[in-house]
């Protein structure tokens, strides 16, 4: 017979010996080496298990206890010093697998919307907030639009303001690349009855050479409000609106008279220096103003030339250059920048 | 025009406004302000003083030693010009005097004289070019006195923009008239007409042959003696930008700054018959202006001629060089008249030729102020030019014009100006603009010729009431709804695909050289010309964005950066279809890819392929949801012969892509190759799309089979994908083509394509049975579609 007191003793003896193996284990295989020898089939406690048949009856329940506190106790060494390995080599391999992240990207990932888009963008995206549809019209138009339905009368001294290059079609001087984006105001009055509240921004064309300071081509936006009840209050506090969009609402709008041949009253806009906010700097050319565009109310004459009739409606108009808002907000010296499409410009944006 | 402070301030009383707030007042009477020239600020410390005596300099020949009286003392100067003499009255800048271009005087010793200080020539005063000799002040100038307040720089210039509506505000008295009126002060002026109206004046009869174009010619004579004007007017005109002439031009040149009334004074001596006739011009006659130029006249221009029908002056334009005024003038006939503005027009057109006079007829004078104007030129000619007028004067004005009368509603300017004003302010605003008004009838004066309707009059009364103090609204209408139409957001879609893609977006000019076309292997037959071009880089509407964006390829090369993915969205430009007036307009969307697409360091930089640009196809496709675009090898100008493609849909053609020409890349000294593709946006985006609806996920698994299918190489793989397509019908789920593979053991001429096809059932799993029968039917549709063979 066995005595019981001596299985115990021995149970607690694998465990002392098994925890001091499991915790020097250097490694996973060290590790299963012991777990065989103090867990596995051929461990002391499988012996003392096997022996607790030749122990009395009435003590072997203690022995089994033992036994089973002895394979938990070691059970949890094992799987202590398995978690710390474990850490440790993933430790090690995240070392090994290590990559520079800031190496470069594979590819170009995004690339860059023209500056001048962007800006078109938003001020399409501020009017159709403000509630109006985007008008679109030809860049080459004829006499009628660019000139003549807009009350520029032929051998009127307003068409001498205009640098107008003409393309080789029709009658002499009877086409032309578009100077302004106005004609799109009596396109859309043509196809649609009022109340209209569209804006038009487009291509427009000068005769210019490209340099640093002109451009054969800019853009332009074009606004129109037809309606009943239009006043000249109206246009100042749309403009003014969408200044603040634009540019926040610390943002003062200037109106000065002006003139206009499609337009009466005329006006022009401008906007407190964005930079100084209106202190005098070098962008506004130290008048604390920058001047936007121009404006006024739908000339009388211009209405007729769409039968609409002034008596019923009333309508506004206004005009700004996009190129001028972007090469502002962008700080862009040179116009030319916006067109030779030099990426090293346009990827900064 | 240049409007000095001090000529305004002659016709109301300006004194006590700070010149800011007068700047402002323009500004806000329409009458921008481009420049304040205060050309006084910049001289300091030049005194008046007389040269008592002029001795040679000891050591120099070209320098001359002058005593000054300034005043306060006497000094000792050295001066080189050649005009001093003892008892001159001259600017004398003292030591620590600051002149234009903060030039401080300091003592200096000239081969051994100290010089205590500078005589001043007028260009050393910022008062013009003239630096031929020191500046003569009048003599009787006292001693000491700063020369700012002799020479009248301490005048204000305030440079206006005039709009072309504003004729009046081209004289001192429009811009005097509108300040009066904002500031609510008194506006005066003396005005006369001239004495009694005769058939001739000093012998001289006036006949006006082409009455519709001159409506109206005043004629007056004097007998003159010719010289200098007065330092008073030869200082104004200066101030106003013209150069002083003779008394005689100057006082013409003053009265039309002073009263926007165009003069020409005649040497009626040399007028021939003694007389004037105003008359048409014939076709290819030749007169020779004051300038020296011989202008050949059409049937269109205006002359006025002398008795003899012989041509003086071209009206309202420029005077001619025979009958000029002259130091040997003794006796003027003075032009007082009104030409109608649009012959002025076309003809100062025609020539290019634009005077001061003819700027302001083209815009249109005052009718009703030739005899008024005169007559003040008759004033400053005696006072000027010693002059004695001969009584009388010739007047042929057969239509009189009157001033005419506009209805002006009160309930009409309010609604259209957003304000509440009564009758009787709206009067009280017009009233100091010359403007009558009398319940809703409106009398306006015949120097504002741009008041002509109801409309012109709401415009006085906003900027009467100041566009700052008209209240601010927004329009409110229930039918204002904002967006963008579905062509402008596909539009914006396509642009965002390309940048997702990495490309960059540029801007080229629609204008174009032919030789871009040539470069990028285009002809230039059916383009369309530009009528006037500055230059022949500029002569042509682009018929397609690929010249213009391969010319930007070619500059970033150029740049140091040859790897680029550029795209543009913009117009291009067709000859009219049959029946337009307009060209063919249409958006078209091209992107290139050059040289390298950057990988390393990870993996080595490889060279951009025809694939590239497919890719972006394919992604535009999808993101515009386009039911069937198709690629079809094709030869198209300006690519690689073998490695292009037309890309259709619904069977029209909308566009290329491929590899751009090996010529092409040279002609444009492009670095390595260039991949790029041009296609119709408008096109594009009008295309069959696919329905929105989702096709349901199936939760069975998949079957999936390899076939590796021999055809002829030349057969294009989309085809046979779409035979595959087609043959495994809704169970087919995907197909992809992993492997093409060419072998001697293959054969010449063949090519194995390796799809993995991919079948899947909604509602079952297919058994094997179904996945063969699909598989077979896959072959069959391929063998028989294009003959090819299943590679064991």
């Amino acid at each position: 017979m066995t005595s019981a007191a001596e299985l115990v003793e021995r149970a607690e003896a694998a465990v002392a010996e098994g925890s001091d193996a499991f915790s020097n284990a250097s490694s996973l295989t060290d590790l299963s080496e012991a777990e065989r020898q103090f867990l596995g089939k051929t461990s002391v406690l499988n012996e003392i298990r096997e022996a607790i048949k030749s122990v009395d009856g009435s003590e072997r329940a203690v022995v089994g206890k033992a036994v089973s506190g002895a394979k938990a106790e070691l059970e949890a060494a094992h799987a202590a010093r398995r978690v710390f390995l474990d850490s440790q080599a993933a430790a090690l391999s995240a070392i090994r697998d290590r990559l520079d992240l800031t190496l470069g990207p594979h590819e170009y990932v995004r690339g860059h919307l023209h500056p001048v888009t962007r800006i078109w963008r938003e001020l399409e995206d501020v009017f159709v907030g403000l509630g109006y549809k985007v008008a679109e019209g030809p860049e080459v138009e004829t006499d009628w639009y660019n000139f003549e339905s807009l009350n520029f009368p032929p051998g009127h001294p307003a068409r001498a303001m205009q640098d107008t290059l003409y393309v080789r079609l029709g009658d002499r001087e009877s086409v032309m690349l578009r100077t302004h984006t106005s004609p799109v105001q009596v396109r859309t009055m043509e196809a649609q009855k009022p109340p209209i509240y569209v804006v038009a921004p487009g291509r427009a064309f000068r005769r210019d050479t490209l340099d640093a300071r002109h451009s054969p081509v800019f853009h332009q936006i074009e606004g129109l409000a037809v309606d009943q009840g239009i006043t000249l209050g109206d246009l100042l506090g749309t403009i003014e609106a969408f200044i603040h969009a634009l540019f926040g609402t610390d943002i003062k709008a200037r109106f000065l008279p002006s003139f206009f041949p499609f337009t009466e009253p005329s006006l022009e806009f401008a906007m407190s220096c964005v930079f100084c906010k209106g202190e005098g700097c070098t962008v506004c050319s130290r008048t604390g103003w920058i001047e936007l565009g121009g404006a006024g109310m739908v000339d009388p004459n211009v209405f007729a030339a769409v039968g609409i009739d002034p008596d019923v409606y009333s309508g506004f108009a206004f005009g700004f250059g996009i190129d001028r808002v972007a090469q502002l907000l962008y700080g862009v010296d040179h116009i030319k920048n916006l067109w030779d499409g030099d990426v090293r410009f346009i990827r900064q944006f | 025009m240049r409007a000095p402070l001090s000529w305004i301030r002659e016709f109301t009383p300006l004194e006590n406004i700070e010149v800011s707030a007068i700047a402002d007042a323009l500004d806000q009477l329409g009458l921008e302000v481009e420049r304040i020239d205060e050309p006084g600020r910049d001289v300091n410390g030049v005194v008046v003083a007389r040269i008592l005596n002029v001795v040679p300099h000891p050591d120099a020949d070209r320098v001359r030693l002058a005593d000054v009286d300034f005043g306060d003392g006497e000094l000792r100067v050295v001066c080189g010009a050649p005009n001093i003499e003892a008892g001159m009255v001259v600017p004398f800048a003292r030591v620590g005097a600051v002149l234009p271009g903060d030039f401080t005087i300091e003592r200096r010793k000239i081969r051994g004289v100290v010089s205590e200080g500078m005589l001043c020539s007028a260009r050393e005063l910022g008062l013009g070019d003239d630096h031929a000799g020191i500046l003569a002040l009048p003599d009787d100038a006292r001693l000491g006195t700063d020369v700012r307040e002799v020479l009248g720089l301490d005048d204000v210039v305030f440079d206006l923009s005039i709009t072309p509506n504003r004729p009046d505000a081209m004289g001192i008295i429009g811009v005097a008239r509108d300040l009066a009126a904002h500031f609510g002060l008194p506006f005066e002026m003396d005005e006369h007409e001239p004495g009694p109206v005769a058939d001739e004046v000093a012998g001289a009869h006036v006949i006006v042959e082409a009455p519709d174009r001159c409506p109206r010619f005043v004629g007056l004579a004097a007998s003159v003696v010719m010289g200098d004007s007065p330092q008073w007017m030869q200082r104004r005109l200066t101030l106003a930008g013209m150069r002083p002439i003779s008394n005689v031009v100057d006082v013409t040149n003053y009265v039309m700054l002073e009263r926007c009334r165009p003069l020409h004074a005649f040497d009626l001596g040399r007028l021939p018959g003694r007389g004037i006739v105003v008359r048409l011009a014939r076709d290819g006659e030749t007169l020779t202006t004051l300038d020296g130029v011989e202008r050949r006249l059409t049937s269109s221009d205006l002359l006025v001629c002398d008795g003899e029908s012989i041509g003086q002056s071209i009206a309202g334009i420029m005077g001619g060089a025979a009958a000029e005024v002259s130091g040997a003038t003794t006796e003027i006939l003075l032009e007082s008249a009104y030409f109608e503005p649009s012959g002025i027009a076309r003809t100062s057109k025609r020539l290019g030729l634009r005077s001061e006079a003819s700027a302001r007829f083209e815009r249109g004078v005052d009718p009703n102020n030739a005899g008024t104007g005169a007559t003040r030129a008759m004033e400053l000619f005696a006072e000027v030019a010693s002059a004695v007028p001969v009584p009388g004067a010739v007047d042929v004005y057969p239509k009189p014009i009157e001033r005419a009368h506009i209805t002006v509603r009160t309930e009409r300017v309010n609604r259209l100006l957003g304000v509440a004003l009564s009758s009787d302010e709206i009067a009280a605003y017009l009233a100091p603009l010359g403007i009558d008004v009398r319940e809703t009838n409106a009398t306006v004066p015949t120097f504002r010729p741009d008041l002509e309707r109801e409309i012109d009059l709401v415009e006085e009364v906003a900027r009467r009431v100041g566009l700052d103090r008209i209240p601010r609204s927004i329009p409110s209408s229930p039918e204002k709804i904002g967006g963008l139409s579905a062509l402008q957001r596909d539009r914006r879609a396509a642009a965002d695909v390309l940048v997702g893609a990495g490309y960059d977006e540029v801007f080229t000019l629609p204008l174009l050289a032919p030789i871009d076309l040539a470069n990028a292997g285009l002809d230039a037959e059916a383009v369309i010309e530009v009528e006037n071009p500055l230059r022949a880089e500029e002569s042509i509407l682009r018929p397609a964005l690929l010249p213009g964006l391969l010319r930007s390829v070619a500059y970033n090369a150029a740049h140091g950066e040859p790897d680029v993915a550029l795209f543009e969205n913009g117009t291009v430009f067709a000859p009219p279809e049959p029946g337009a007036a307009l060209p063919a307009e249409r958006r078209s969307l091209a992107f290139a890819r050059s040289h390298h697409v950057h990988r390393s360091p990870h993996e080595p930089d490889r060279a951009v392929d025809v694939y590239d640009v497919t890719a972006v196809l394919d992604a535009l496709t999808q993101e515009l949801r386009i039911a069937d675009v198709r690629l079809e090898a094709a030869s198209v100008a300006g690519f690689h012969p073998t490695r292009a493609a037309q890309v259709l849909t619904g069977g029209r053609v909308i566009g290329a892509l491929g590899e751009v020409a090996t010529t092409v890349a040279e002609a444009l000294a492009l670095a390595g190759p260039v991949v790029a593709c041009e296609i119709d946006l408008d096109a594009l985006v009008a295309a069959a799309r696919v329905a929105r609806a989702t096709v349901p996920v199936s939760r069975f698994p998949a079957s999936s089979v390899d076939l590796a299918l021999v055809v002829a190489d030349g057969v294009p793989a989309a085809e046979v994908e779409r035979t595959l397509a087609r043959a495994g019908g809704e169970l087919l789920e995907r197909v992809e083509l992993f492997d093409v593979f060419r072998s001697e053991a293959l054969g010449e001429g063949r090519v194995s394509l390796a799809f993995a096809v991919r079948f899947r059932a909604l509602d079952r799993t297919l058994t094997d049975e179904q996945v063969r029968t699909l598989r077979q039917g896959c072959i069959d549709a391929v063998v028989a579609a294009h003959s090819a063979e299943l590679r064991s």
